[in-house]
């Protein structure tokens, strides 16, 4: 018996489980899609998954229902549901498992979530790099099509639904929603700008949802057991599970799907087996490159999306990367701005501009060359990104270098002070690409 | 219409995406795709005959193919390695693996051996993050690298054109066994 409930990992966990729509049927796959085509109406869905408390599993914890009930009612024309599968944010690696390994939950949730808006076409837009995901999700959808699962007037109900894989192509902005759907649409990944949001003006400018894959993944069980149920695992204000995904210095590694609300410590030693080698910790990222680092006074922070933003930080996607009292913090604020440079969009200047100089900096610090006046001139540039660009991707990328700044300070000074890196001192210091 | 340089099996794989989207445009990103797939790159012809293909103009689809990484503006060698150097690889011997790699191909980052087979690149984040160090070699991942690991591969793609040693289905890190 498992110490904790497993609601999506359950089927998978199994063994000999592939996923099959023959082996997901045996465990109850789609009884739950055929309840809400029989027995419910679009709002009583909806009313279904609000009361349950299910929020966004892709980083920004927005409620779900709520999401679904701003698409408009009386719209005239079609309407979109895109499932996200880009799992782009650093750390990150937990929907490729779900997609792999259980593919129909998904597209189980999917479909529920389309009746419930009244959309007839749902793209999974997945991330370019995985072929594997894409194939699995295309042989996924054409059991499913042949099963009359998926396709016309499903079950009589008078309901039509196409699911489409569509296909990325290398570009972290597009997880997004709003730069996911202009990347649909044929264009270069940047994000609108919002109002109108896209349950308004969405995918081709219609009402569309973008949830994702662990969301809706969610959804088959919240039907089928009941809000109530949902809510039995969590916390009040974040039901539910999550699948953590833990990476870095940790004997363990893996995606484990726990509670919400879990305290980091239980997640770090218990779960994943302690820190490598039993060393000291030095830092967290509790939910992805995004995340604000935590130093191991958080650590009995129970992970859930307010306790986590309540230290200063996010729980985001849920993505744990640990580090080791060996890892250099400047270094690792380097790493994870050079990703941030490469992957800016370059709309907004101050993201574009900011993040380059930003690196800049950084790059000189960790080198021996950096100067007393650095620190200062680093919180400068950050108060004139946050809060300055389109999308969350400027607040993104000053988190590392504020929560290192703020948590770290002293090592900094001893790079500047010392005049190079106590850590590396001989090592290659950036792969700049 | 008459195409530069796609042939006519890649222009049939091409429209068999148009039912998909109800606006033409949306097959931009499919097409790049397929021409390269079918190319080993997206050349300007290759994007002069996309844009006819989908009633575009070649920049619109020239923009497109420069904002992904995924695209090679270049022709690239039969196998393109690509290691993942973000935080959860880098912490785990992402650099030590580039290293070995540019000593056992003898080239640079960025560059392609003189017989053709293999382009090093190095790259950010590719979601195997519980499974680092890791690399893509053209459409499959290859994770919890060792530098014998990464020979034993190379040697597999020289003589076999394959390697067991890919990632397939099921073969991500075990679930957690939970007492």
């Amino acid at each position: 018996m498992p110490k904790y409930e497993q609601i999506l990992f359950n089927n998978m966990s199994k063994a000999g489980y592939t996923g099959s729509l023959k082996e997901y049927e045996a465990v109850g796959g789609y009884t739950a899609f055929k309840k809400v085509l029989k027995e419910y109406s679009s709002s009583d869905v909806i009313d279904i998954v609000k009361k349950s408390g299910l929020r966004g599993r892709g980083g920004a914890g927005f409620p779900a229902g709520l999401k679904w009930s701003f698409i408009p009612k009386d719209h005239v024309g079609p309407r979109y549901l895109c499932c996200n599968a880009d799992e782009s944010e650093p750390g990150t690696y937990k929907d490729r498992q779900l997609m792999e390994f259980d593919p129909h939950q998904m597209l189980e949730g999917m479909a529920i979530c389309c009746y419930a808006i009244g959309a007839q076409t749902a793209y999974i837009y997945i991330r370019g790099e995985f072929d594997l995901g894409a194939e699995i999700l295309e042989n996924a959808i054409q059991e499913a099509y042949k099963a009359k699962l998926v396709g016309k007037d499903l079950f009589g109900s008078g309901f039509n639904l196409d699911i489409y894989v569509h296909r990325g192509a290398g570009a972290y902005i597009c997880g997004e929603e709003t730069a996911l759907l202009e990347s649909l649409e044929g264009k270069r990944g940047k994000p609108r700008i919002k109002p109108p949001f896209p349950a308004i003006n969405g995918l081709y400018q219609e009402p569309t949802v973008i949830n994702n894959v662990e969301t809706l993944a969610n959804v088959p069980y919240i039907i089928n057991k009941g809000p109530e149920w949902f809510r039995t695992i969590g916390t009040e204000k974040s039901p539910g599970t999550k699948v953590f995904s833990v990476s870095g210095h940790v004997k363990k590694p893996g995606n484990y799907e726990l509670p919400l609300g879990i305290p980091l410590r239980e997640i770090i030693y218990d779960v994943a087996g302690g820190i490598l080698g039993d060393k000291q910790l030095k830092a967290v990222i509790p939910g992805g490159a995004s995340a604000p680092m935590m130093p191991p006074d958080q650590l009995d922070t129970p992970m859930d999306f307010d306790s986590v933003a309540a230290v200063g930080s996010m729980l985001g996607s849920a993505a744990i990367t640990v580090m080791d009292e060996d890892t250099c913090i400047v270094w690792a604020a380097m790493n994870l701005m050079e990703f941030f440079y490469h992957e800016s969009c370059g709309q907004c200047t101050p993201c574009r501009e900011g993040s380059g100089w930003i690196l800049q900096i950084l790059r000189r610090i960790e080198g021996g060359e950096g100067r007393h006046s650095d620190l200062d001139q680093l919180l400068e540039l950050c108060t004139r990104i946050g809060g300055r660009t389109v999308c969350a991707f400027g607040d993104a990328e000053i988190g590392p270098i504020l929560s290192t700044i703020k948590h770290f300070r002293s090592e900094y000074e001893r790079h500047i002070e010392e005049k190079g890196c106590p850590f590396h001192p001989n090592a290659t210091l950036s792969m700049a690409h | 219409m008459k195409f530069k340089v796609l042939s006519k099996e890649t222009i049939q794989r091409i429209e068999a995406q148009y039912p998909k989207y109800p606006d033409l445009r949306s097959v931009t990103l499919p097409a790049l795709r397929i021409a390269q797939e079918d190319l080993g790159y997206v050349s300007e012809p290759a994007m002069i005959d996309i844009a006819e293909l989908l009633d575009l103009t070649p920049i619109q689809v020239y923009e497109v193919a420069t904002f992904y990484t995924q695209y090679n503006m270049k022709p690239v060698g039969k196998y393109l390695v690509q290691v993942c150097k973000t935080l959860s690889c880098a912490l785990l011997g992402a650099m030590s693996i580039v290293e070995h790699l540019q000593k056992s191909l003898g080239i640079g980052i960025g560059e392609t051996t003189n017989d053709g087979f293999f382009s090093l690149k190095v790259v950010e984040c590719l979601a195997s993050c519980g499974s680092a160090p890791m690399m893509q070699i053209n459409n499959r991942y290859y994770e919890n690298l060792t530098p014998e690991k990464v020979d034993q591969i190379l040697d597999d793609l020289r003589e076999n054109g394959r390697s067991d040693l890919a990632t397939g289905p099921f073969m991500l890190p075990l679930l957690q066994e939970q007492s």
